[in-house]
């Protein structure tokens, strides 16, 4: 009785880790993107679920490569982020904080209403079925092991970006202040787009770990949205080592709420600690307090 | 003043009803150390912002090496070589000691440079300053001497030909003030910077300045060799006051 109970508590503690390798590589993209150009993308789930269905037609119906496929994904959402940056963020960087979520807000709602008149609303899939390998007693879902490690990989090249190269040395400075880039020659409406562009094609990266596991659907991005942006918050909003922990934080508490009870009661615990460390930290877990 | 390096003209700047800097006109010669005093809020830190295009003049001219640049972004006038500092120093804190310095070497070049290119711009800049760099040291790590060196090595890493240097000295020793001037001194010496220094406090500017420019409430009201304004009876009504006599005795008598 005991060994099985603490197999079944095991199995549910690493699918929660795995988990959250996915969120914290979504949580990490919107972070970037706010941390840098100082606007929450409202819409960016939107943009992952435009990137499941790049995945969907080209390898679902016409038959690419799944790596190609990805890898096309990837180049598409990235210029949807460039595109979001240069057509709709842009022109009302100076305006209130308030006209730029009303804006990704608004982009949300245009993104899936466009996306159903163009797809319809059927849950699509891509038919591609991974094995479930076995270690022991434990069953591990292989899509779940992939999408953990790709994201890992994923987010260890950023970071690589971040730390080794002058223009990821930028990103890194001008979320701190941001006049004082353009004085040492540093062309900010650049650095937005190239940031804007990376933040897209993680977006692309995650919808490819995403679309083996979920079927797409216009509505696909309200179900891990709104659970990016509380790790977001959790972690302090613009902090990606914050986010990072607060993905794996949240991802543990929803599987082992789900083990215990159902996985509606993980999220409900999940959400429920989002507002006791709000309540603590308003400021977000490494926060900084404005 | 036959090779003018930066020429200003009736420069304005309105904030609404409010005028921080009212027809302000002055000229820099190439290789000279400018003085640039006046009270807090005299619109020094203003007329440093339009020169360096973090603000648009309300009106005037300013004349770079010939070329008007009012109004330009600030990432193009820092690639046309004016660098700027600022009073309260603002490192990254994020990065390192060098990767403060070496971002404004790789970027503020106007040109495409190297990753070593911009790694040696920025150790020199460092040296000249006084900043030891061997290590990946902790912005953290400097106290206010050492932060004030960051920010003016960072400007030196632009490669400026003309320097703004915004130094309030007012958290700093004298011993340390001292060095502070010094460095300015050697900075034009050595690599042949113009530099315009803005200062609140008089005293150890005065050492080292070609000429002095006295603000007040916007306006200039005094321009000349630091002894003739020292003497000044408008400098010392509106802003010497108390400490004219301990002025200048340290410029000498009026020429």
């Amino acid at each position: 009785m005991d060994t099985i109970f603490d197999i079944y508590l095991l199995e549910a503690l690493i699918n929660g880790l795995l988990f959250g390798g996915v969120l914290a590589l979504l949580s990490l993209g919107l972070n970037l993107i706010f941390g840098v150009v100082d606007v929450v993308w409202i819409c960016y789930a939107e943009v992952v679920m435009f990137g499941m269905y790049a995945i969907f037609w080209l390898h679902g119906v016409y038959d690419l490569p799944i790596v190609l496929a990805a890898l096309l994904a990837i180049i598409g959402t990235g210029a949807m982020g460039f595109l979001v940056h240069f057509l709709v963020i842009s022109p009302i960087l100076g305006s209130a904080p308030i006209n730029q979520l009303l804006a990704t807000g608004g982009l949300l709602f245009f993104l899936q209403s466009f996306a159903t008149l163009l797809w319809g609303i059927e849950f699509r899939n891509i038919g591609l079925r991974l094995p479930v390998l076995q270690w022991g007693e434990l069953f591990f879902s292989y899509a779940r092991l992939l999408a953990f490690g790709i994201a890992v990989i994923g987010m260890a090249a950023i970071y690589l970006f971040l730390t080794r190269t002058y223009m990821g040395t930028a990103i890194r400075a001008i979320s701190q202040d941001r006049e004082i880039m353009t004085l040492m020659g540093v062309d900010s409406r650049k650095v937005y787009l190239v940031t804007s562009v990376v933040g897209g094609s993680l977006a692309g990266l995650a919808a490819s770990l995403l679309v083996l596991q979920y079927d797409v659907h216009p509505f696909v991005g309200l179900s891990f949205g709104p659970i990016t942006f509380v790790i977001c918050v959790m972690g302090g909003l613009g902090n990606m080592v914050g986010g990072f922990i607060a993905a794996f934080i949240l991802s543990e508490v929803i599987s082992i709420g789900g083990f215990y009870a159902e996985l509606e009661w993980g999220y409900v615990a999940a959400f429920v600690l989002f507002i006791i460390v709000m309540f603590i930290r308003p400021e977000g877990i490494l926060g900084k307090k404005s | 003043m036959a090779d003018a390096i930066l020429t200003v003209e009736a420069l304005t700047k309105r904030f609404g009803g409010f005028t921080a800097v009212d027809e302000v006109s002055f000229t820099v010669g190439q290789g000279e150390i400018l003085g640039l005093i006046g009270p807090n809020g005299s619109g020094k830190s203003t007329i440093f912002n339009m020169i360096a295009g973090l603000l648009r003049p309300t009106a005037g001219t300013i004349r770079f090496q010939g070329q008007s640049v009012g109004g330009f972004s600030p990432n193009r006038i820092c690639a046309l070589g004016i660098g700027r500092t600022f009073q309260i120093p603002r490192p990254f804190h994020k990065l390192s000691i060098l990767e403060n310095v070496a971002v404004a070497g790789y970027f503020g070049q106007g040109r495409r440079v190297g990753k070593a290119e911009a790694w040696e711009t920025a150790a020199r800049a460092l040296d000249m300053v006084g900043l030891a760099h061997g290590d990946h040291a902790s912005v953290d790590t400097l106290g206010a001497a050492g932060l004030k060196k960051l920010e003016l090595a960072r400007a030196l890493a632009t490669n400026p030909t003309l320097l703004l240097a915004d130094e309030s000295l007012g958290g700093l020793d004298e011993s340390e003030m001292d060095q502070a001037a010094d460095m300015l001194e050697r900075i034009r010496r050595e690599m042949g910077i113009t530099i315009i220094w803005v200062e609140h406090i008089m005293g150890v500017l005065m050492r080292v300045v070609d000429r002095v420019m006295v603000l007040d409430h916007g306006e200039l009201i005094s321009e000349g060799l630091p002894a003739d304004v020292a003497h000044d009876p408008k400098v010392i009504e509106v802003y010497l006051g108390t400490d004219a006599g301990e002025v200048q005795a340290s410029v000498g008598a009026a020429g």
